[in-house]
């Protein structure tokens, strides 16, 4: 059987009929106990999976999946990566998500489609370039790549945007991070399971947790839709549904769940080469490799727990896509969805042990969980493991909302959860 | 675009309208008695429930807060309900 990812194999396959490939990942039946279990196979279920075996040894681990795994929000974000933000807190959070991601390719030997071709933060008014020149010293000053650009640069690097004189969101500049991009979201979530699958990790589909077993005040495993499976650690990473899950193990979260819409256009040649925001529309955009343009913006308002949008929110979105790039109002839309996201009031994650004892929460990604599912799993196994935070995770614990020690990204990098 | 009913307005575009939190979180009393965790209670956690759910939200346009029943899942929504008092 073929194991290995290589030009060798595919070479080999494609001579002998390619006959020779193993499933990319087992789907075992769940034993009565392991000595970790993961609730969610996204992205960061898989991930911490991932890193328990990796880097603690850990390998005798379940991954549970209401549904099929990376169907839910790892598979409807817009792929983007980056790791702008303005605390330092933050900025150790992401910068080491996207040092993961820089090697991740090679790291799970499955192709994630890395692209690092910039992010661009647009700036609309001569005003907010002080706002600029403090996001960028700060990212700057926290060991991040920033730059701070002028019109001229912007104009150099983004030519389609409408630069004209009566345009509704005019350009005075943007801060630049050279190393944010894309990736290929599906292998993300693929390329985990199969490297957490191949270290001896069960992953189990169409398996829902329906309660937790609480023996002596701790959590000691879940009863699912396939019975009960026993565990001293739990950890979950359920995004939208997190406080659905913290409502049976008996506490309340500082969450609100929200429709986040993302659509894509007809794939077109390549016009576009960076992934762009621009805060006046709130609107983002980049190209996939495809030629789709992937396009995002703003929550919707009203908390929900139905994967779907509401058109306000979408025509505001292709209101301000249009107004950006004139010359993409004669495309069509081929696809619009949502996910499901789970909003702090500061817009930064939790991660930590739950109130009750034995469960670890990976939650709170609100809009920003893709970017972060390398680091979302290094410090979710890293508390499985050791019981203990990560240094980069114990700002991030739960108790902030009583310490009042908030780490408010909307506010630190005006960047819209 | 989906229609809210406001109790004094009557029926109006969802963009007229502004989520409140939780019916029935109640501020708690005694200033510096209160604990941490109750502080963080009341100002951050919520119920954040799948499908049925009670919340205040106000009608921008009139400035008015009331109570609304709605489904988080089916964002079906029942007409909106004054609010009396310190009720509920």
């Amino acid at each position: 059987m073929t194991r290995h990812y290589s030009a060798f194999s595919l070479l080999r396959e494609g001579i002998t009929g390619q006959k020779g490939w193993e499933p990319a990942w087992r789907s075992p039946e769940p034993k009565p106990r392991y000595d970790v279990i993961i609730i969610g196979a996204g992205g960061h279920g898989l991930a911490t999976a991932y890193y328990l075996a990796k880097n603690h040894g850990i390998t005798d681990v379940a991954v549970i999946e209401k549904g099929w795994l990376g169907g839910g929000n790892t598979g409807r974000n817009t792929t983007v990566i980056r790791s702008n933000y303005f605390y330092p807190e933050s900025v150790a959070l992401y910068d080491l998500a996207l040092r993961l991601y820089e090697g991740l390719s090679k790291d799970l030997n499955y192709n994630i489609m890395l692209s690092q071709r910039g992010m661009l933060n647009l700036v609309h008014f001569p005003a907010d370039m002080e706002m600029a020149a403090r996001l960028t010293n700060a990212m700057q000053i926290n060991g991040v790549d920033a730059e701070l650009l002028d019109r001229d640069q912007v104009r150099a690097m983004l030519p389609i945007y409408n630069y004209g004189p009566d345009a509704r969101y005019p350009v005075a500049g943007g801060v630049l991070q050279p190393r944010g991009g894309i990736a290929r979201h599906d292998a993300v979530a693929w390329g985990y399971a199969r490297a957490a699958s191949r270290a001896g990790v069960d992953i189990i589909q169409q398996c829902e947790v329906e309660d937790f077993i609480i023996e002596g005040g701790r959590c000691r495993g879940v009863r699912t839709s396939r019975g009960a499976i026993r565990a001293d650690r739990v950890g979950m990473a359920v995004a939208g549904h997190s406080s659905v899950m913290a409502a049976k193990a008996g506490f309340s979260l500082p969450l609100i769940s929200y429709a986040l819409q993302a659509c894509v256009s007809e794939p077109v040649k390549p016009v576009l080469d960076c992934t762009v925001i621009a805060p006046g529309p709130a609107t983002y955009a980049s190209q996939s490799d495809k030629g789709e343009l992937v396009v995002g913006g703003a929550l919707d308002r009203i908390p929900s727990y139905g994967q779907r949008g509401n058109l306000p929110v979408l025509q505001n979105v292709v209101a301000g896509l249009i107004e950006m790039f004139p010359a993409f109002r004669q495309l069509k839309l081929m696809r619009q969805w949502a996910g499901i996201v789970d909003v702090a009031p500061d817009s930064s994650p939790i991660i930590g042990e739950s109130p009750l004892p034995g469960l670890f929460l990976n939650c709170g990604w609100g809009t920003g969980g893709f970017k972060a599912i390398p680091a979302g799993g290094t410090l979710l196994a890293h508390l499985l493991a050791t019981g203990e935070h990560h240094d980069i995770s114990r700002p991030f614990d739960l108790d902030r909302f009583a310490t009042g020690r908030l780490i408010d990204e909307a506010a630190g990098s005006g960047i819209a959860h | 675009m989906q229609i809210f009913t406001c109790p004094f307005c009557g029926p109006r575009p969802e963009t007229e309208f502004h989520f409140g939190g939780d019916l029935g979180n109640a501020r708690p009393e005694g200033f510096r008695a209160v604990s941490d965790a109750d502080w963080s209670r009341y100002l951050y956690h919520r119920r954040n429930e799948k499908g049925a759910v009670r919340e205040v939200w106000m009608h921008m346009t009139c400035g008015e807060l009331f109570a609304m029943e709605r489904d988080s899942v089916t964002m079906e929504a029942a007409p909106g309900q004054a609010l009396h008092g310190d009720a509920p």
